[in-house]
């Protein structure tokens, strides 16, 4: 079974070939969705081709599908229209999955199954990096904003945190915002610490 | 309040979604809507014929192709509400448009002399002419063939289709893997802006009220949950009628300006809302009135005929086969009886009928409504032809191809 992978991510496209290879499959190629990526997948005609159902460029694949001479047999989105759970999932994960005709849906599944699985871990992974990322700005904020407390009301650190951590919760407002407007108060008066 | 989710492509003529959204439109029905940005035709297709989204903001041909099975899984489309009339440009590079009538004005007020000016340039040009459509089943498709036909140019052969996403046509011209393009705004302004095109076509200069895009639902939905249609039919009638007042122009164009919608410079943006549309870098703009209409003219009224004109263009380009079953299914995707109920009580001039003549108005005239008075705009094809709904096969005789 030749498996093509069209991803804008190549992060993501490579975890997937890592899960599909341990999974025995071993005939896979990543095309990613740029240039002339259209007449490559044409040359190369995969039995499936798992797509990024966020690529922009799902449309000129669709019409290679529609005009292509080269691919004799009719392609499939999904190829069991029935089973709308696991379609609800897989556009869910943002998979899609095109079949060419007469693929016994037995063997379609455990690939779908396992591209939702990887692009669902991905999407995790991705948004545990973004908070980690987004707790380690705010951590700089507070810092900042502690040592202009520090430095113009001559607070130690330890009450120059308790002091944000008061006005955030009398302001219902987050420690980082009530950081934040510290800071750009004191940028525009010119105490930068 | 209802939660609703409609997905839409980042392109200005989303704005009536917008507007119901950001300017309360939605909310004052009691609807909690969610916009969902996609950037391919076939995503939002797919969300909406697999049920992630309750409704779409589609490509009208579209609508009728999954219906008629043409792309991908097929299902019934119900489209009670039309989100905008006009709006798309063609723009060539510069050297391909060099061929053209070197005044760039007339290239939009004489659209036939522009089309054999295109006819005449392909056989100069160093390739076969590569020009970028935003799908197979867009209305700007449609359009191109129609306006190409007319020149005795065959689109299938005497030029190159390429079917690209608008946010990538510019890119594309500039890497000249394309000779122009034909797509919604802002992107043939975005091109023109960057020195990279010029505007050789309006949508309006070809067909003066063109079909565009439409709200589309499943048509099980749609039957399943009738108040709620109602709710949103009002709501999105209430914003377009915002996003037509010249008053609102501004606010619209920093609303679709944002990074979750269209994220474009909102002043590119506002060209197409207000009519002023620069054709190329360093001249005047042009007025152009009707390049974009949301609300004005009855322009939300789902007409039959437009779904049959439609189910004609893709009978003469060997879309689909003609036949009664595929003319009936193309007529029921636009649903004006959805549209009369939802908005019977509300002070929108309602048509008395469901079917008109496409293209045989010249000029503005007053018709039949249930209230107040309707003006309908002039809505010409360029050359003169008129579409009968009820004589298809004659009107498809009268074409070469």
């Amino acid at each position: 079974m030749r498996i093509a992978i069209v991803d804008e991510s190549g992060l993501r496209a490579t975890i997937l070939e890592d899960g599909l290879r341990e999974a025995g499959y071993d005939d896979i190629t990543l095309v990613p969705p740029r240039g002339a990526f259209v007449a490559r997948l044409e040359a190369l005609a995969p039995d499936i081709v798992i797509i990024d159902l966020g690529t922009p460029s799902r449309d000129s694949f669709e019409e290679m599908l529609a005009v292509s001479r080269a691919l004799a047999r009719p392609i499939a989105m999904f190829v069991d229209a029935s089973d709308e759970t696991m379609i609800g999932e897989a556009i869910d994960a943002g998979v899609g999955a095109y079949v060419v005709d007469g693929f016994a849906k037995e063997r379609v599944k455990p690939v779908l199954d396992l591209a939702i699985r990887r692009f669902n871990a991905f999407a995790a992974l991705r948004s545990e990096l973004e908070e980690a990322r987004t707790a380690l700005a705010e951590r700089r904020l507070i810092d900042r904003a502690k040592a202009i407390l520090m430095k113009s009301r001559g607070l130690s650190e330890a009450d120059a945190y308790a002091l944000l951590r008061k006005t955030a919760m009398n302001q219902s407002r987050k420690i980082a915002d009530v950081a934040q407007a510290l800071i750009t108060a004191s940028e525009l008066l010119g105490e930068m610490p | 309040m209802t939660p609703l989710s409609i997905a839409f492509v980042p392109l200005t003529d989303a704005a009536v979604l917008v507007a119901a959204r950001e300017r309360g439109f939605a909310a004052a029905e009691d609807i909690d809507l969610t916009l969902v940005r996609t950037t391919s035709w076939a995503t939002v297709r797919d969300r909406l014929v697999y049920g992630q989204v309750q409704a779409a903001h589609m490509l009208a041909p579209l609508a009728v192709a999954v219906t008629l099975g043409l792309s991908q899984q097929p299902a019934a489309i119900a489209a009670p509400f039309k989100l905008n009339v006009n709006g798309n440009a063609l723009t060539l590079a510069a050297d391909f448009a060099a061929a053209l009538d070197p005044v760039s004005r007339n290239r939009i007020t004489d659209p036939e002399a522009t089309a054999h000016d295109f006819a005449g340039a392909i056989g100069l040009h160093r390739r076969k002419p590569i020009i970028g459509v935003v799908h197979r089943f867009s209305s700007h498709a449609l359009m191109l063939r129609y306006w190409l036909g007319y020149a005795g140019v065959d689109p299938d052969r005497d030029v190159q289709l390429r079917v690209l996403p608008p946010s990538l046509m510019v890119e594309a011209l500039r890497a000249r893997e394309i000779d122009g393009f034909l797509v919604g705004e802002p992107w043939s302004s975005v091109a023109v802006d960057s020195g990279l095109g010029e505007i050789a076509a309006v949508g309006a200069s070809i067909w003066r009220r063109g079909v565009e895009k439409l709200l589309a639902m499943r048509e099980d939905w749609a039957e399943a949950n009738a108040a709620l249609v109602d709710r949103l039919l009002r709501a999105l009638d209430r914003a377009a009628r915002w996003c037509d007042d010249p008053a609102n122009r501004s606010d619209l164009a920093e609303l679709l300006a944002r990074p979750d919608y269209v994220a474009q410079p909102a002043a590119l943006i506002e060209r197409a809302l207000g009519g002023q549309i620069w054709l190329r870098r360093d001249e005047a703009p042009v007025e152009v009135p009707d390049f974009l209409l949301f609300h004005r003219e009855a322009a939300n009224f789902p007409w039959r005929s437009q779904g049959l004109w439609i189910y004609s263009q893709f009978v003469r380009w060997g879309f689909t086969a003609a036949s009664p079953d595929a003319e009936a299914a193309a007529a029921r995707v636009f649903r004006s009886d959805l549209y009369r109920r939802a908005l019977a009580g509300s002070g929108t001039p309602m048509p008395g009928a469901s079917m008109k003549l496409e293209g045989a108005l010249g000029a503005p005239l007053g018709v039949g409504s249930d209230r107040g008075t309707l003006t309908l705009g002039p809505d010409r094809f360029f050359d003169g032809r008129v579409f009968d709904p009820s004589r298809i096969e004659e009107y498809l005789a009268g074409f070469a191809r």
